[in-house]
């Protein structure tokens, strides 16, 4: 079966190299005239075939897992015969080689489905195509000759294997690293797109149009893989966070930031004409902070705690980037002049000005945030020692930034496309405002120092400019809604359904604000943590916060995986008993690594989060510790909130056929002094 | 114009305060071990927050900054003495000497150029005349992709 693997990885590099030449010579031909149809439709059948080679390959790889078969050296390093079965599919993504067969069979699935659904606009996909089978190409070779993941094990083959890591031993890393590589990998195909509309001048519009549900998708993958990634840490790393800025998380926020301004920038295309440099570079820039990522956590360059080990991968990462960027420069200077703008910006307080500084926020943070990652590496080139560089520098640096984000979103609904007056905005911004300083009032009141500690301020300010986007954000599905309500006489919360159906990408929008809000209601939380460590043995007691933990037992199990220790705690509330929690440890046999399991009790209030932290071997009792995170829930919420808007945005609109009832009353103009343009209903 | 100045003065504070942070007066132990300690054993987590199992460090380290502050009073003396013995990078975050002073510099000066670079592209779209732009007139072809675009995003 390995010799199957690798024939099924050599024929799929055989296949994107076949797809790469024979698609470029097609479109060159077309290009010049000449009939190259069926040229290019093997091309395409190619690519299709790719998926067929790769998901063979990602087969056998995942069979080796279930039938123990350590010959192959990849199995033998990430698996056992007592693992149990999920995580053996697991497997698959545990190590650099595996990881990076799962990352081309994600790329080429992508393929699959760009090529099968050719038909949206033929030429076009046939450009990205052709690209998309470039970056399969690179990491074909890859897999066929610097990472390869059939490596059969030299001499006498072990009758077991040395197990998957315990920290990856958990339900959501079986699900984690799918979601992040999706959105990861994701990003390739608006790259294409774009690069491929650059190459033949297509107009700006329609790649966007084409690629935009592609985009919106990939980014829902990576935030939710990130925010997977969080829970995880929350869970299982046991140190009481769900984020440590560390340099493999930072990797993943790097295109998620400027993926997340490309949303928001291509509207500013599609609507106006405007921004087209911007946005093809802000593609590509995302594409190559998803390989910059992988290459910071597979090379060695900079430390992580999740980072593969050291390898002389990082130097074909380093080569592909710079061939993509050499590239990406090449197309753009030879046919810039196609991604002229066709408007301008007419005023600085507009919807344009606050998606420009919105981008301008995004992209600064993102430039903080791989700064941050990369100083280590600046400082030891220029003063010869490294630095650390935590997260205190990037909650410093990232939270102000972060502040000022927040406020865009709150200003920018209220502002009208063109421009918009002083008066309107004042008059539409007056709720919004109040509910913010009411919101900074009761906090005050109920005993936020903000002068006190750094951590109350920002913790005060992130939740008034909370309350600030949600006001607003109520405030337009509530505008809205009335003036569907008004000329149709239904109810205001089926007005507002209607509203979000005909609109959904707007107000899909709006509610992805929402979970972001949600999001950042929970992370501020982090600033009244609380947090005690206490040796805890029979009968003894813990208090933190209005918690009391009263240890009832502390006793140890085996089983063929693992053997573990852990304790069994009373848990009071205000007196009055909760229930019984089990902090424990594991010590995993086959890899002879000890993981935490966290007991946590949850409430939309606050998580108690307890630790075995380790043993007293002088008086062999356990210590424990104690963590009252407020507010965590919320982060986990808001996911959900996201999810659900995301999906929203990505409906259809319902058109004006379908809602009958508002064509009696077309065209109305709506009342509303922000919108510099008449709003008509049943547009 | 009011209200203008009103909200340029409540962004400016409100910056102002977030970049320059307020340093609280939590006990000198959690604020050094929670934010400006690193345990030195690899696993990248701040002092207090390292649970890294049979770690040769942290213990040791945690000892060490409960001993060290009880017995000086500078917080620059107590980080000094870890970093003689245990190097740089047991610092959480760089120093605000020396090149470690870029680190904290160059993110705000990129965020502040890039701010002051688009309102001055702004401006100069605004003076510029609407006879430039005719000259690019927008294609036809695409007024079907902006009724779609104006349709799902806008009322």
């Amino acid at each position: 079966m390995p010799q199957f693997g690798s024939f099924a990885l050599l024929f799929a590099l055989v296949l994107s190299a076949y797809t790469l030449f024979a698609g470029s010579l097609a479109l060159r031909r077309q290009a010049v005239g000449i009939e190259s149809d069926r040229l290019g439709e093997t091309a395409r059948r190619a690519g299709i075939a790719i998926w067929v080679a790769v998901a063979g390959a990602a087969f056998v790889l995942v069979w080796a897992a279930f039938t123990n078969d350590f010959s192959v050296a990849y199995i033998l390093h990430h698996s056992n015969r007592d693992l149990p079965t999920p995580y053996k599919f697991a497997a698959l993504w545990s190590g650099q080689e595996g990881s990076l067969l799962f990352w081309a069979l994600l790329l080429s699935t992508y393929g699959l489905v760009l090529r099968l659904r050719h038909k949206v606009d033929v030429k076009l996909v046939a450009y990205a195509s052709t690209i998309l089978a470039a970056v399969q190409f690179f990491f074909l070779l890859l897999l066929n000759f610097a990472a390869t993941p059939f490596s059969l094990v030299q001499g006498q083959i072990p009758a077991d294997g040395n197990g998957l890591n315990p920290l990856l031993q958990y339900p959501e890393m079986v699900i984690h690293p799918p979601m992040l590589y999706l959105g990861y990998v994701g990003f390739a195909v608006p790259f294409a797109f774009a690069l491929g509309a650059l190459i033949m001048k297509y107009p700006g519009e329609k790649w966007i149009h084409i690629t935009r549900r592609w985009t919106m998708v990939t980014w829902c993958f990576l935030t939710c893989g990130i925010f997977l990634g969080a829970h995880w840490a929350y869970s299982v790393l046991g140190w009481g966070g769900y984020w440590g800025w560390d340099p493999v998380e930072n990797a993943s926020l790097l295109p998620w930031l400027t993926g997340t301004a490309f949303l928001h920038s291509v509207m500013m295309q599609e609507k106006r004409g405007m921004l087209k440099t911007w946005n093809v570079w802000l593609i590509f820039a995302t594409f190559m902070l998803s390989i910059l990522g992988t290459f910071l956590t597979r090379s060695g360059v900079v430390s992580s705690v999740h980072a593969f080990a050291q390898s002389s991968i990082g130097e074909w990462f380093i080569w592909f980037l710079g061939i993509t960027f050499v590239v990406c420069l090449f197309f753009y200077v030879r046919n810039r002049e196609h991604l002229r703008s066709e408007h301008r910006l007419e005023s600085l307080i507009s919807r344009e000005s606050s998606f420009l500084f919105q981008n301008l926020v995004l992209l600064a943070s993102c430039f903080a945030v791989l700064w941050g990652t990369l100083f280590p590496v600046l400082s030891e080139w220029i003063q010869g020692h490294k630095v650390t560089v935590g997260p205190p520098f990037f909650n410093r640096v990232n939270v102000p930034i972060a502040m000022f984000l927040l406020l865009l979103t709150a200003v920018g609904p209220l502002l009208a496309w063109r421009s918009t007056s002083w008066a309107s905005l004042r008059r539409n911004f007056t709720i919004p405002a109040i509910a913010a300083i009411a919101t900074a009032l009761l906090l005050l009141s109920l005993g936020v120092r903000p002068w006190e500690d750094a951590a109350h301020l920002y913790a005060l300010m992130a939740m008034s400019l909370a309350a600030l986007v949600i006001a607003t954000v109520i405030s337009e599905f509530v505008r809205g809604g009335r003036v569907i309500s008004r000329h149709t006489g239904q109810n205001l919360l089926s007005s507002i359904g209607t509203l979000t159906r005909r609109n959904t990408r707007r107000y899909g929008g709006y509610i992805v604000h929402m979970g972001i809000v949600v999001i950042v209601i929970g992370l501020a939380g982090a600033a009244f943590n609380q947090e005690k460590e206490q040796e805890m043995g029979f009968r003894d007691q813990m208090k933190i916060g209005a918690y009391t933990l009263v240890c009832q037992n502390y006793t140890q199990e085996d089983n063929p995986n693992y053997s573990s220790e852990y304790a069994i705690l009373d848990v009071y509330k205000n007196g009055k008993m909760l229930g019984q929690m089990f902090p424990e440890r594991r010590f995993f046999k086959a890899s002879q690594q000890a993981s935490t399991i966290v007991a946590n009790h949850s409430t939309l209030r606050e998580d108690l989060y307890l630790i075995y932290a380790g043993k007293n071997l002088d008086t062999d009792k356990p210590i424990i510790k104690a963590f009252v995170n407020p507010l965590v829930a919320w982060i986990w919420i808001g996911i959900f909130v996201l999810i659900f808007g995301t999906i929203v945005a990505l409906i259809p609109p319902m058109t004006a056929a379908a809602v009958p009832q508002l064509q009696r009353v077309r065209p109305v103009s709506i009342p509303v002094p922000v919108h510099s343009e008449p709003i008509e209903a049943g547009d | 114009m009011h209200l203008r100045q009103l909200l340029l003065a409540g962004f400016t504070v409100v910056l102002a305060i977030a970049l320059l942070g307020a340093d609280g007066d939590r006990a000198r132990f959690q604020d050094l071990g929670h934010h400006r300690l690193i345990c030195p054993c690899g696993c990248t987590q701040i002092l207090l927050e390292c649970n890294h199992v049979g770690c040769q460090y942290s213990d040791k380290m945690i000892n060490q900054l409960a001993d060290r502050v009880q017995k000086d009073s500078s917080d620059d003396s107590v980080l000094q003495s870890f970093v003689q013995e245990y190097g740089n990078t047991v610092l959480a975050a760089p120093t605000h000497q020396g090149f470690d002073r870029v680190a904290w510099i160059m993110p705000f000066a990129v965020f502040f150029v890039g701010s002051f670079t688009a309102a001055a592209v702004i401006r100069n779209w605004k003076a510029r005349s609407p006879a430039m732009l005719d000259s690019h007139p927008a294609s036809p072809d695409l007024d079907p992709y902006r009724e779609q675009a104006r349709k799902e995003t806008e009322l």
